[in-house]
């Protein structure tokens, strides 16, 4: 038979029967469509996750105060610690032989307002180190100014949204704030960049840690940055922060260091089994759907036995009319499965324009969704098929419905 | 052409056991017209479908031009029912979401024959047929007598030896059902060989050669001279 003739054949059959056509094609798309959207939306969820850790960079690690005893559970994001981080102790770790730069960080909520206008912020306490360290891009103005850590300074850099909130359509920079009890001449305007790592620097002012320290009146640091020279050095630089530390406490090792790695590696396997679960639930409903082709494509031969014997009687040969039912079977479920990952596609493209959230169906799902579909279109088609070929065509042709 | 000998055919029904064919020895030329008569559960049914290939015996031999069909593969089996075998059904047999042309052409499509071929073969055939207004009506648009005109043309398209003929016209008025017979004696005029299943006995009365069978065995044969 010529390649165009049984295409020919196949699309007749699925046209004279319609509905039954149109059932099983929203039944692959649906199970595709699940797989598709699926690990689109976990594998979305895991990169853009990952790259908010990533914005830690590489070479960077957190000191926290305190200890954490448990192995592999979440470091203490704040508590209270036996002993406080203290500036000595970031400019110690500073000294040491493979550090590049420390930057540490005091933070608190604080009343800010400008004339009439006023809000709560977060306001966190640094250095100038702080904006390379956490890659803050500033719109205007620039950083805090180089100051001896203990030096406190009447200067702070403010997020894009807290300067619109506080200032509106008047020039902010250089323009005096209230923050607490003390008051702060604005010096820099941090471009926009979104949510990082849990907290939205469009809301954040950035003050000098050691007018951190007055204005919360609180000595002991919530953590501090460390970036290294490479991340051939993070190793070495944990042991020697470590120690460093453990000797400045009186031999107690009361601090927690954690890296992007760290928690790349918790979150990556976390989300990476969740990803794969959900997958896995998703490929099951498509599976379901495999049954159906099956109970269709049964269906079907058993509806046109007639037509077999016929086809028998014609000179078709057995593999000739397996050919045409797993023909049509398949033809259904590639355009079920097409239909289903460009629906998945528009959906998630939806989705992506709407949260602003990188919401990309991997390829191996698209690819492994649509193989799986074609698989099951073919395995669970194989047996009516076959039992079609082997019909014999005086049995087939007895009855003669469905033939006029 | 075919040699049939001592061809025996037995069906279950339930727990009887029903004779279709018993110990049959026939010898059908080439170019012969033979009707074959007899009451339902005769054997002629079952003798058709023996010569069409669709069923094989339980015992003795079939000799189709010389070749014992009993050894053949079930894809020589398929293609001599393509390209030697014309099977004609009294209900039609025509599939009812294909056209009329495309109903005469499915033999040759599931042989592979390129389009020009086909539509030349179609063609000859429709003109003859005297369709050539109804090829792009479904079955259903169609009348009884244009269906089995459809129904002979797509047995003829693959020019067969042999046609086999299963009480074409039972389904016919009288018109339409002489039209038919016509149809098929001009075929064969052409040097076709025809087996002819029927009931009626006039239409039974034009062939040549006639058989009576009953209870799987022929009871009597008639030879009538050309006229």
């Amino acid at each position: 038979m010529r390649l165009v003739d049984t295409l020919a054949l196949w699309l007749g059959a699925l046209r004279g029967h319609g509905s039954r056509s149109a059932m099983l094609l929203l039944a692959v798309a649906i199970g595709v469509l699940a797989v598709v959207l699926l690990t689109g939306l976990g594998e979305g969820a895991r990169s853009f996750l990952l790259s908010e850790f990533s914005l830690l960079g590489r070479n960077t690690l957190i000191i926290l105060p305190g200890r954490n005893e448990t192995t592999g559970g979440m470091p203490p994001i704040t508590g209270m610690a036996p002993r406080d981080l203290t500036l000595q102790d970031a400019r110690a770790v500073g000294r040491l032989p493979h550090v590049w730069r420390v930057a540490p960080l005091q933070a608190g909520q604080v009343q800010v307002s400008v004339d009439n206008r006023s809000r709560e912020a977060l306001v966190l306490g640094s250095t100038r180190d702080f904006f390379a360290i956490r890659q803050l891009e500033l719109a205007h103005g620039q950083a805090l100014p180089e100051l001896d850590p203990g030096q406190a300074e009447a200067v702070c850099v403010i997020g894009a949204r807290l300067r619109r909130e506080l200032f509106g359509a008047r020039p902010a920079l250089g323009q005096w704030l209230r923050a607490g009890d003390r008051r702060f001449r604005v010096v820099g305007i941090l471009a926009e960049r979104g949510e990082s790592f849990g907290m939205d620097v469009a809301d954040m002012l950035i003050i000098p840690v050691a007018s951190a320290q007055a204005l919360f009146n609180r000595e002991g640091l919530l953590r501090v940055f460390v970036e290294v020279q490479g991340p051939a050095f993070m190793a070495i630089s944990r042991q020697q922060i470590l120690s460093t530390l453990q000797a400045r406490h009186e031999g107690k090792e009361d601090v927690t260091l954690i890296s992007q790695d760290s928690m790349l590696a918790a979150f990556g396997d976390i989300l990476g089994v969740l990803n794969l679960a959900v997958a896995g639930i998703a490929a099951i409903g498509l599976l379901v759907a495999g049954i159906l082709i099956m109970n269709v494509t049964w269906i079907s031969v058993s509806q046109r036995t007639a037509e077999i014997g016929l086809l028998k009687t014609i000179g078709a040969t057995a593999g000739q009319v397996r050919l045409l039912f797993l023909g049509e079977a398949l033809l259904l479920a590639l355009a079920g499965a097409l239909g289903g990952v460009l629906c998945a596609e528009a959906l998630l493209w939806l989705a992506r324009a709407a949260l602003h959230v990188p919401l990309y169906a991997p390829w191996w799902a698209r690819l492994g969704s649509l193989s799986l579909a074609l698989c099951c279109a073919l395995l669970f088609a194989w047996l009516p098929a076959s039992r079609a070929a082997a019909m014999a065509p005086v049995m087939a042709l007895r009855p003669a419905g469905g033939l006029s | 052409m075919i040699r049939l000998r001592g061809l025996t055919r037995h069906f279950q029904a339930g727990e009887q056991r029903v004779v279709g064919l018993d110990a049959l020895q026939l010898d059908i030329h080439a170019g012969d017209y033979l009707a074959v008569m007899g009451p339902s559960g005769s054997g002629k049914s079952t003798l058709l479908n023996i010569l069409g290939l669709l069923d094989a015996p339980d015992a003795g031999e079939y000799w189709l031009d010389g070749v014992a069909t009993a050894a053949l593969s079930e894809a020589r089996r398929a293609e001599l029912r393509s390209r030697t075998i014309g099977f004609v059904f009294q209900s039609y047999h025509l599939i009812p979401r294909l056209t009329a042309l495309e109903n005469i052409e499915l033999p040759m499509l599931l042989a592979g024959i390129e389009p020009n071929l086909r539509r030349r073969r179609s063609g000859e055939l429709v003109e003859r047929l005297g369709l050539g207004d109804r090829l792009s009506h479904r079955p259903g648009e169609l009348s009884g007598g244009q269906r089995q005109r459809v129904a002979i043309a797509r047995a003829m398209v693959m020019q067969p030896a042999l046609l086999l003929a299963d009480e074409p016209t039972g389904n016919l008025d009288s018109r339409a059902g002489g039209e038919v017979i016509a149809l098929l004696e001009e075929l064969n005029d052409d040097g076709l060989t025809l087996v002819l299943v029927t009931h009626d006995a006039e239409h039974a009365a034009r062939a040549r050669r006639q058989l009576r069978l009953r209870d799987g065995r022929i009871v009597d044969e008639a030879l009538l001279e050309p006229a």
